[in-house]
């Protein structure tokens, strides 16, 4: 059974939801409280992938998921490390890691996102959106192909919705969107109803670099995302699903964000080559 | 404070070449609002830290810890660089208001530079500062403190022309706090009357007249003489009486002997109170005819802080909606966050505890955003008021992880002295907690009471007494409070582990009244209480014990646990972090008993507390306004009409709201606020589902139209309990069938926001005909509910909607709002309003009758009218079953409620973001509408309730006519032609592009023309 760690805790608020994904797409979540993984009563390693759901982690008031991440950076564990050590080994280990919305940016604030220069310094940063406003919106994606991780295999396009106040993604510097168009590690971004990249709102409902809506890391095990996969688990999610149910005769019952559960699950499984 | 020294500052501020949103936004709102040309604004925030650290720890905590590296500078001491800017604004909080961002600051501290835990007070405090690029006086930078920037009943402002050092952290000093003393009630009736103003106790004489006949009670004298202690109250007792007393605790109006009388009949009536009468007289029939058909889904009502109903053998839900109107008129951002949070919290505190919430509700009551009248003193325009409070829903819900899933907004320059906020929350309960009936409430003697959440200051002092007061300048400032949902969230988070893990025998919420209320209203289950006030945590010393036991400070609950729980409830606070602490045990004293320190502050008789208080007597009358329909030119456009009606503030798209609304977040919202291809179609009950492992939901919706009670209340109240109703019924309700077995959950919660109601000679000489207007709306409610069999299952009342000032009054109209949610057993069978596919056909279902009276297009027209939309339950009965069935078996596309605005609203709706039309001929509806003045007027526009738009495949055509074809007509076809084209008999009546009709509807009622 794949098992995957659901983190917990000071305003992290996609929990139960994520939770749902990871069981649905035949994996066994595990719901673990910060403190636990801090106190070392938990431990990273005894799971195939960590997640970090959507929230508002600490109130996000120092910026997006910037406490959480200064937690995992700074705080010794009772082993002498930190949380980013040892999250940093779970993926050289082969771990997988995901992290959605606020998960994504706390990715992204301690550095385990794009980390093009492998340091885990913080090379980007998820700045509050070009219209200065929290928005709770459907967006369509459109990911990269082949894909560049196991979460994307075989998707093309994914209807998602956006919640969030701070998803403009902003690189350090020329060098780094460089490297991470160069490695096509921007491989979900957002689209337009013909299904091309776009960076006008509210298509790109924050004006990221790149149109970029989803991240990975070099090795492809790093995955980070602004919209939520984990929210539309069910054709019944979608605002549109009043007439799809009706043009497809009542067909189809998943909604599009399972896939990338099941992608992982399926990979991790061996059901499918990466 | 840890040290005395002025503290160190670290401004983190936006690089240059950064874009400033929040600086952008400053600029544009000070020139469109107050017309000030501030030039470039820059903002930055300042944290000031308490804590004695090194220069080189300082500058490692802005530049790693608080700054963004890529987004941010960072400067220690001083100042952010001016960059040429030449006056400056400084927004601090004033000292005891909630500083989360300073929090998290000094979490972020403690992480960085690994220090030692503190002792839980406040080091780091967070101030935002302004740049201004213009040379501001310091009146105009006053004004932008105060009229944009803050609040000065939170805030703390500095300005001035940029100084080299920008600092400020707030600091609470208090004198120590008078001595705990007896007070003199054998005084005059003028010094009782003003020893309650002076203590805003908001007792009346008949109450201080019972207090101090209790202390002459010589069984109380002998037991306090025991105590050796005079036969007179403490200051504590006092206070613990006003608060338990109070109207927003005892609902004393509503529970008055009213005596009715009706100028039209000249009959008069007594209602034994309004509660019992019609409310309670509402549920209590329903529940025997479920009881006696064997339905045992109405679980628990008007008992507990919210009521509850029975989905399936697991789940119970829990609902409750209160308002928040008088904080949210002083702060609105405050007021709303507070008013959200603390509504979560009685579903929290309600039975055993262990519950969930699932949803947020908003409803709104302001002032037209474009209000132009001189603003009395201490009143705040509309517009801020609506800005703050609906930031205080985004961060109140957002924060939470509650998605907001349904909400409506009204304008009215009645409500622009006192806004009315309503804050609803729906809440999943497990059937069973720790082996046991989730929905009891249980204490026993020996029983700990703890506190848990955040520590107590004078946050909120007087908050019960003082929402039962009219607001005016000197309103006491402690009753404003700013909510933290990050704090409640983790509060939320620790219960219900320690919840369902069986170590909390029940759990209340600590909200008006603090743990005077709380633990006063446990204290009966076990018989009595002690606590001890030393051992509550305090956020500053300072407090008197009364002021202890009284506060509101947030984010609080109160358990009841067997001690034998205590090591174990304590690991789970730990691990959440949150502080708990034992504060007393319940006991079988028949007594609430205080003390401080160990000295007794309060020992009250707990039968006397909770039973003593007088009942009112009051008067109401009522008479029918003489009104008579208008005299319309004959020469309307209806095209043009509708635009109009598609425009006005109470019809036009919410989704400037909505959309900043999180309301999906737990991944279970099916039918959301605006639905269809593009996201544009409004949707009448929002629907959830349950879980993920199977598809029961429910569906939940509000009825509010306070313009129709203007020609008269009971018609009112009528149609907003039918509004809701129908609104569940549009996407697939099934009205509850008490008589029979197997039907469906429903749960309603009425909300009556009255102004002043109380007569009295001079101060409020017409608050008869106010109460008589209330006695109306109650009746309409117990008559439509009982008709539908909807039991009504918790509710709050608020009874002084009114602003007073320099003589003159701004109040409330008589407003109720219906809260009314229902099981629904599949979700696959809901239906959203919008059109599906070309070639369906077309229904009106329901009368539309010649009922433009108060509608929006009289509104608009400037008249009132007579002929006010009236429900006909025993039409809208038939109708809601027929329709249900139709909607269960799949032969309904798409169904829409006709509401503000009337039928050509709900038709030009169902086609938004669809790229469909409809080709329709109204000849039916105006057959119905027989001999109408403005027949075709009246078809348009008339709001007669219990109607609905409904359209239906073509394979479901004859199925559906042989079901409902004597509820309704077919008057034409969805098109391809993206075109409202409406005839009567043939005759052309509209043919209006409908993204022309979106694009009107899309008027930002903050912008647009307004109300």
């Amino acid at each position: 059974m794949i098992r995957a760690l659901v983190l917990t805790g000071f305003g992290i608020n996609c929990e139960e939801e994520l939770a749902a994904a990871w069981r649905l797409a035949g994996a066994e979540p595990h719901l673990v409280h910060l403190n636990r993984l801090l106190a070392g009563q938990e431990r990273i390693r005894d799971h195939h992938v960590v997640s970090l759901p959507g929230g508002f982690s600490f109130g996000d008031d120092l910026g997006a998921g910037r406490v959480l991440a200064n937690r995992i950076r700074y705080r010794t564990l009772p082993s002498g490390g930190t949380l980013l050590d040892e999250l940093s080994r779970f993926v050289q280990e082969g771990g997988y890691v995901l992290g959605i919305c606020n998960g994504f940016q706390v990715l992204v604030q301690t550095g385990l996102l794009p980390n093009v220069g492998g340091g885990l310094e913080p090379e980007a940063t998820l700045a509050p959106n070009a219209s200065g406003r929290f928005e709770d919106r459907w967006i369509r994606c459109v990911a990269t192909t082949p894909s560049p991780t196991p979460f994307l295999a075989g998707v093309s396009t994914l209807d998602l919705p956006v919640r969030h106040g701070e998803g403009r993604l902003v690189f350090r510097d020329d060098e780094v969107q460089t490297r991470v168009v160069e490695r096509g590690l921007a491989c979900l971004r957002y689209a337009d109803s013909e299904g091309l990249e776009t960076h006008v709102y509210p298509a790109n409902p924050n004006g990221s670099a790149l149109a970029c809506a989803g991240m990975v890391d070099v090795s492809g095990h790093v995955f980070g995302l602004m919209p939520h996969p984990e929210a539309y688990l069910s054709a019944w999610n979608h605002p549109d699903w009043g007439r799809r149910i009706r043009l497809s005769g009542h067909a189809m019952e998943d909604g599009e964000g399972l896939a990338l559960f099941r992608n992982l699950v399926r990979h991790l499984t061996g059901e499918v080559k990466p | 404070m840890a040290t005395d020294t002025a503290p160190a500052c670290i401004h983190v501020a936006l690089r240059d070449g950064v874009r400033d949103l929040r600086g952008e936004q400053v600029a544009c709102d000070a020139a469109r609002f107050l017309g000030i040309d501030t030039g470039r604004v820059r903002t930055s925030r300042l944290y000031a830290v308490g804590r004695n650290l090194s220069r080189s720890d300082l500058e490692r905590l802005g530049r790693e810890g608080l700054a963004d590296r890529i987004l941010h500078e960072v400067t220690v001491g001083g100042r952010p660089e001016s960059r040429g800017a030449r006056t400056y604004v400084l927004v601090g909080r004033l000292p005891g208001v909630t500083d989360d961002e300073g929090m998290s600051a000094q979490a972020t501290m403690a992480d960085l530079l690994a220090l030692p835990p503190g002792d839980g007070a406040q080091e780091v405090f967070s101030s935002e500062v302004y740049l201004f690029e213009r040379d501001l006086p310091p009146e105009t930078l006053a004004r932008l403190a105060e009229e944009l920037l803050g609040n000065p009943l939170i805030h703390h402002f500095e300005y001035g022309p940029v100084p080299d050092r920008i600092a400020y952290a707030p600091r609470v000093r208090l004198p120590p706090p008078a001595p705990p003393r007896f007070v003199d009630l054998e005084v005059s009736d003028a010094e009782l009357e003003r020893l309650s103003k002076e203590r805003v106790l908001s007792l009346d004489l008949k109450e201080m007249h019972a207090i101090r006949d209790h202390f002459r009670n010589p069984e109380v004298r002998a037991r306090l003489a025991a105590l050796d202690r005079p036969g007179l109250p403490t200051d504590a007792e006092l206070e613990i009486f006003a608060q338990t007393w109070s109207e927003h605790c005892k609902h004393k109006e509503f529970n008055a002997l009213i005596e009715y009388h009706d100028e039209d009949t000249g009959q008069t009536t007594v209602v034994d109170s309004l509660f019992r009468t019609y409310i309670r007289g509402t549920t209590d029939p329903i529940a025997a005819r479920l009881s006696a058909s064997g339905q045992d889904w109405l679980v628990k009502v008007f008992t507990d802080n919210a009521g509850v109903v029975r989905v399936d053998s697991e789940r119970l839900f829990v609902l409750k909606v209160e308002t928040h109107n008088t904080p949210s008129a002083l702060d609105p951002y405050g007021g709303a966050i507070t008013g959200i949070l603390g509504n979560n919290r009685d579903p929290l505190g309600t039975g055993r505890g262990g519950a969930r919430c699932l949803f947020n509700t908003n409803v709104l009551c302001f002032g037209p955003p474009n209000y132009a009248r001189p603003l009395l003193p201490g009143q705040l325009h509309p517009r801020r008021v609506l800005e703050g409070v609906r930031r205080g829903i985004e961060d109140g819900g957002n924060k939470s992880g509650i998605p907001t899933v349904h909400g409506a907004i009204v304008f009215d320059d009645r409500y622009a002295g006192k806004p009315l906020v309503y804050c609803g929350t729906g809440a999943l309960l497990p059937s069973r907690v720790g082996g046991r009936n989730a929905w009891e409430k249980e204490a026993r003697p020996g029983d700990a009471i703890l506190m848990a959440g955040g520590r107590v200051g004078k946050d909120g002092i007087h908050g019960a007494t003082f929402s039962s007061v009219e607001i005016d300048r000197n309103s006491p400032r402690s009753a404003v409070q700013v909510g933290s949902p990050i704090t409640q969230k983790r509060l939320a988070d620790f219960l219900e582990a320690a919840c369902l893990a069986g170590f909390v025998r029940c759990t209340t919420d600590n909200g008006a009244g603090g743990l005077s209320s709380s633990v006063g209203e446990l204290a009966p289950l076990a018989g009595g209480a002690e606590v001890h006030l030393d051992r509550v945590p305090l956020k500053y010393e300072g407090l008197a014990p009364w002021e202890i036991f009284v506060s509101e400070s947030q984010e609080r609950m109160t358990l009841v646990v067997d001690p034998v729980h205590l090591p174990a409830i304590l690991e789970v606070a730990r691990l959440h972090e949150v502080e708990v602490s034992d504060v007393g045990r319940f006991t079988d004293s028949g007594l609430l008993e205080v003390f401080h320190s160990g000295a007794r502050v309060a020992s009250l008789d707990l039968d006397f507390l909770h039973h003593g208080v007088p009942s009112k007597r009051m008067r109401a009358t009522w008479r029918a306004p003489a009104l008579t329909e208008p005299v319309l030119p004959p020469d309307l456009d209806w095209g043009h009409l509708l635009r109009r009606v598609l425009a006005s503030p109470d019809v036009a798209s919410r989704e400037w709201v909505i959309r900043q609304y999180d309301h999906e977040v737990k991944g279970r919202t099916v039918v959301k606020p605006l639905m269809g291809p593009d996201g544009t179609a409004p949707q009448d009950a929002a629907v959830m589902r349950l879980g993920f492992d199977d598809w029961r939901g429910l569906a939940v919706s509000c009825g509010i139209v306070p313009r129709y009670g203007d020609i008269d209340p009971y018609a009112m109240s009528a149609a907003a309990f039918d509004e809701a109703v129908r609104q569940i019924v549009a996407v697939g309700g099934r009205l509850p069938d008490p008589d029979a077995s197997g039907g469906t959950w429903w749960s309603a919660c009425d909300n009556f926001c009255v102004p002043d109601s109380a007569w009295h000679p001079t101060e409020n000489p017409d608050g008869d005909r106010k109460l008589g207007a209330l006695v109306r709306m109650c009746r309409a409610l117990k008559d439509v509910a009982t008709a539908y069999g909807v039991p009504l299952t918790s509710g709050k009342d608020s009874m002084k909607n009114d602003f007073k000032e320099g003589g003159v009054r701004i109040s409330v109209p008589p407003t109720v709002l219906y809260t009314v949610v229902s099981g629904i057993e599949d979700i696959r069978r809901t239906v959203t309003s919008e059109v599906k596919a070309e070639g369906d056909f077309v229904w009106v279902l329901g009368r539309t009758r010649d009922e433009l009276g108060a509608s929006i297009l009289y509104r608009l027209l400037g008249e009132l009218g007579a002929n006010v939309p009236r429900v006909r339950t025993d039409e809208a009965v038939g109708l809601y079953r027929a329709l249900a069935s139709a909607t269960t078996r799949g032969w309904v596309a798409s169904c829409h409620d006709c509401s503000d605005g009337g039928l050509a609203v709900a038709l030009a709706e169902a086609t938004f973001g669809t790229g469909l039309g409809l080709d329709l001929d109204l000849g039916p509806v105006l057959d119905a509408l027989g001999d109408a003045p403005h027949p075709v007027l009246s078809a348009l526009f008339s709001e007669s309730p219990s109607r609905f738009v409904a359209t239906v495949a073509p394979e479901h055509q004859a199925s559906f006519e042989a079901s409902l074809g004597e509820h309704g007509r077919c008057v034409g076809r969805v098109t391809a032609d993206p075109r409202l084209v409406v005839r009567a008999r043939g005759a052309p009546v509209l043919d209006l592009d409908t993204l022309d009709l979106l694009s009107a509807w899309r008027t930002d009622p903050r912008g647009g023309e307004g109300a």
